[in-house]
């Protein structure tokens, strides 16, 4: 099934995955495969949520797309250019991660939150500093505060902010939302939709909450055993999944989140 | 000291495997091959320097201390297991370290350029360097294990590897510093350094034996700087891979 035919815009692949595989040495040291041929084509401009049950793989390939790990087979083109050929500092500055568990920097919340501008010798401006913890959620009196002391829920909107002070093309969110109560959840999302949709940026997202892949993602794949299970049109998956592993994944997860 | 006496100094080492034995440490065999190769090393070492100093030669001071840098790369090379390549760079900070003290000594006229004098303390610096470049490979490594999320995060912010491992890397010497410092600050009053011992024992004078005391002491201290800045700058860039990952 072609995911372009079915898609009511036309949309052009901005990471495109050939046969990429990753293995790692599992608990007796023997290389599994956690990422095993995957061919998939990721939109440009649009949001694309991933899903799929605990291990399949998803953070892996997330960690891909920014060259922070690398692929033991396979090739992932990048805007028609292979990652290989990019700058890689260049490359992670345009395509932002968040990490699922969130990580601070030594020291206070401003000096996470301009962390990546001063890597390239720039000072974030206060101003500007506020604004993104604003944009997040978060109090601007927080800046000041040492980032190790905050709680898992500020911490996660901390790095988000981080990411973004980057300024990225790409937003590359690794269940962001996941340590929030609902109110704020809906408030990140709401922030996500909106920054990609207002200055047409990309985002691959994981996440668990089947709802909000629902109402966030143009896109959606199902990923199983480090594969893709099925890749569709947000809408059209939540209608009925083209594949027996799609339907029984959406079947459990309204179990969850009826 | 008679040859009898010294022989009998053997009771604190059998005192040392009977302790060994008491507790099961397990120890009595190290300690055995510790004794012998400590009394065959520096016995030899006795006579290759009544030797050396009696026929100055600037071959066999250079000879003397190319060998105490060889054995002193070996021996700390080992804290660097699985980085390619590190024992050239050891190689390297551990003869920088002694050419650049050795030399600031020599070129102020702070010792004589003899055997005596340039063998003695290369063997201060070499000793003391290569403890440092062990500590700083075995800090280095365990500050990358302990915080390798946070350089993944500094690393996909856009951080050059360089600029990934800073703070570690600064961490790291500092820990290699602390034991030099430390001991500038309680010098004399705990401890009475080694040579300062051997000098006073070999009957000269307490106020002369001071004043070396306190050339080696400012030395071994910039030496540890020296050694363990070097040797980070040369390590650092091994832990990550061309395309700037954490390498393994
Ligand atoms: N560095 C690693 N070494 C060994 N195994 C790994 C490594 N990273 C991931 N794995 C394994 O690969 C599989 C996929 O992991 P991954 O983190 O990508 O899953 P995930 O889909 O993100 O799961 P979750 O939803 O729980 O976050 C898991 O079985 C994991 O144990
Ligand atoms: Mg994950």
């Amino acid at each position: 099934m072609s995911l372009q035919a079915t898609t009511q815009r036309a949309w052009s692949p901005l990471f495109q995955l050939r046969g990429v595989s990753r293995r790692r040495p599992d608990a007796s040291g023997e290389p599994v495969a956690i990422l095993d041929h995957i061919h998939l084509d990721l939109a440009g401009g649009l949001i694309t949520t991933l899903v799929g049950p605990s291990g399949a793989g998803k953070s892996s390939l997330l960690h891909l797309l920014n060259r922070l790990d690398e692929p033991d087979e396979g090739s992932i083109l990048y805007q028609g250019r292979d990652l290989r050929q990019w700058d890689v500092v260049e490359l992670r500055r345009s395509v932002g991660l968040v990490l699922q568990a969130p990580v601070m920097l030594p020291g206070t919340v401003e000096q996470n939150v301009g962390a990546g501008p001063r890597l390239r010798g720039q000072a974030l401006a206060r101003e500007r500093a506020v604004e993104l913890l604003r944009l997040v959620g978060l109090a601007p009196a927080l800046l000041e505060r040492k980032a190790a002391d905050l709680s898992g829920g500020e911490q996660q909107r901390v790095s988000l902010a981080r990411t973004l002070a980057n300024e990225p093309r790409v937003l590359l969110l690794d269940e962001v939302t996941a340590s929030l109560d609902p109110g704020s959840a809906r408030d990140v999302e709401e922030l996500i939709v909106g920054l990609t949709s207002r200055l047409s940026l990309t985002a691959v997202w994981i996440t668990h909450n089947l709802a909000q892949a629902e109402r966030c993602g143009d896109h959606l794949v199902l990923m199983a055993h480090g594969r893709v299970a099925e890749e569709a049109v947000t809408a059209g998956f939540f209608a009925g999944p083209a594949t027996e592993e799609g339907r029984r994944f959406l079947e459990s997860g309204k179990e969850v989140h009826p | 000291m008679s040859s009898f006496t010294l022989s009998m100094t053997l009771a604190f080492t059998l005192l040392a495997v009977a302790a060994s034995y008491w507790q099961r440490l397990a120890l009595e065999r190290d300690i055995l091959i510790g004794t012998v190769r400590a009394a065959v090393q520096l016995l030899a070492v006795g006579y290759i320097l009544y030797f050396v100093f009696h026929a100055p030669s600037l071959i066999f001071t250079f000879l003397m201390v190319a060998v105490m840098v060889g054995v002193a790369t070996q021996n700390a090379s080992r804290r660097g297991k699985g980085l390619p390549g590190v024992q050239w760079r050891v190689l390297a900070a551990l003869t920088l370290t002694e050419v650049v003290t050795i030399g600031l000594m020599l070129l102020f006229r702070m010792i004589q350029p003899t055997p005596q004098y340039v063998i003695s303390l290369s063997g201060m610096i070499v000793g003391n360097a290569m403890v440092v470049a062990g500590l700083l490979l075995n800090r280095l490594q365990g500050e990358v294990d302990a915080r390798r999320d946070e350089l993944r995060v500094l690393l996909s912010l856009g951080a050059t590897p360089r600029q990934a491992i800073q703070d570690q890397l600064r961490a790291a010497v500092r820990a290699c510093m602390i034991p030099a410092v430390d001991s500038l600050k309680t010098v004399g009053l705990v401890q009475l350094p080694g040579m300062m011992t051997g000098q006073i024992l070999a009957g000269a004078s307490p106020i002369v034996a001071v004043r070396y005391q306190i050339l080696i002491m400012f030395s071994l201290t910039s030496a540890a700087a020296l050694c363990s800045i070097i040797l980070g700058l040369l390590t650092y860039r091994l832990y990550f891979n061309q395309a700037y990952q954490l390498a393994r």
